[in-house]
């Protein structure tokens, strides 16, 4: 068979693709990794966050978030003393680069780390119509980029606001939990670069876990409860003024 | 026998059904990836390819099994708890090839205040302090060695 222009041509597409994975190197195996023996969550101290934003610029470093949008953010919220209902918040560029001075230093000022709360039973994988969004056996919710659409359900869905359109691939991108790290022994890129241990992957089906002591002896809640999504990130010293 | 005397259509109709529900049998079967509902309605692959993809942080762990001397200044200090990466950036490239990818140097004056410049949201017991009063320009690493910052008697070791 003779090779003509146009069957080079043909071949690009399959080229450039291939070459895609070439760059991209061997994927690193996990071999020991069960998934069945793990249900994956989050344990976030307020009293001890700080308000740094390492978190935030570690999660853009991990995992090449685009400029503007957010897997994880701090919100700083300032609860003046007789008005519990509406809180101040702000989250200059996601905390990307820390806070300035509170405005309003009388009040209650705290800072709240926000990221996909991992739901059990999460409205944002019910929407998919196409499957490409969905919760694994250990229990994070994760998006496959090579079968979603970008039809933007599960972004309207998630009632945390924690899912967007990357506008490099217009597909759904949140938080992974850190899924590449997590099945490789390690913690989460946010929780690594946590300064005061106020972000602390909780693995529930390991009873060794230290966050099964922790819920026992601490007064812990989840984000918007009455949503009844099982949200498992645990947020300990919550303030009932957080929406 | 009259009601049947048209049968012939019926069965054409049930010809075109069968060759329709075949057609998109195999339609199915070469659009849908193999490894759908492997775990659930979504493709089973997808979890492998999302747990493949590299890390840029290489974790305290991989820090330590070099870096001992470190360690060792570290474990009494405050920061004992604070990983390496969250000042030093994500090393994994480092980690791999520590001879051809090194460390940047780090500048004292940006990164202690990121966590220690005072905020009224801060929590109470964290140190904290408005830099500009705290030391008139002087930058924080001439005092504090920062991987055990407490001051000894007689100024920074």
């Amino acid at each position: 068979m003779k090779l003509t222009r146009r069957h080079l041509l043909l071949l690009l597409p399959a080229a450039g693709a291939a070459w895609k994975y070439v760059l991209a190197g061997t994927p690193e195996a996990a071999p020991d990794y069960n998934r069945t023996e793990h249900w994956w969550g989050m344990l976030i101290d307020l009293p001890r966050c700080i308000g740094c934003g390492n978190c935030v610029r570690a999660c853009q470093t991990e995992n090449d978030v685009p400029d503007g949008y957010f897997r994880t953010w701090v919100e700083r919220y300032h609860v003046s003393d007789y008005d519990i209902e509406n809180p101040d918040v702000d989250s200059p560029d996601g905390a990307k680069s820390g806070f300035p001075p509170a405005k309003d230093p009388s009040g209650k000022n705290f800072f709240v780390p926000k990221l996909c709360n991992h739901c059990a039973d999460s409205p944002c994988t019910q929407v998919c119509p196409v499957g490409a969004t969905f919760i694994s056996p250990d229990g994070v919710v994760l998006v496959d980029k090579t079968y979603c659409l970008g039809c933007r359900y599960c972004v309207q869905a998630c009632p945390y606001g924690c899912r967007f359109i990357n506008p490099k691939t217009d597909t759904a991108e949140k938080c992974t939990l850190c899924y590449h790290r997590i099945t490789k022994g390690l913690t989460t890129a946010c929780c690594e670069n946590c300064p005061t241990g106020a972000r602390q992957l909780a693995d529930l089906k390991n009873p060794k876990d230290p966050i099964h002591e922790f819920l026992k002896t601490h007064a812990v809640q989840v984000l918007k409860p009455y949503m009844a999504t099982h949200a498992k990130v645990f947020y300990n010293g919550l303030d009932g003024s957080v929406r | 026998m009259s009601a049947f005397k048209d049968a012939g259509h019926l069965f054409r109709l049930l010809g075109v059904f069968a060759a329709g529900l075949l057609l998109f049998l195999i339609v199915r079967g070469f659009l849908v990836p193999r490894s759908f509902g492997e775990y659930g309605h979504y493709r089973g692959n997808a979890l492998a390819e999302i747990a493949a993809r590299p890390v840029n942080y290489a974790g305290h762990a991989t820090c330590e099994g070099c870096h001992t001397d470190v360690f060792d200044k570290k474990k009494d200090g405050k920061h004992a708890h604070v990983n390496c990466e969250a000042c030093h950036g994500a090393l994994a490239k480092h980690a791999d090839d520590p001879a051809s990818v090194t460390p940047q140097k780090l500048d004292a004056a940006v990164l202690c205040v990121r966590c220690h410049e005072a905020n009224a949201a801060k929590p109470k017991s964290f140190p904290q302090v408005v830099s500009a009063d705290h030391a008139s320009g002087v930058v924080c690493d001439t005092c504090h060695q920062p991987h055990s910052p407490a001051i000894a008697a007689g100024g920074a070791k």
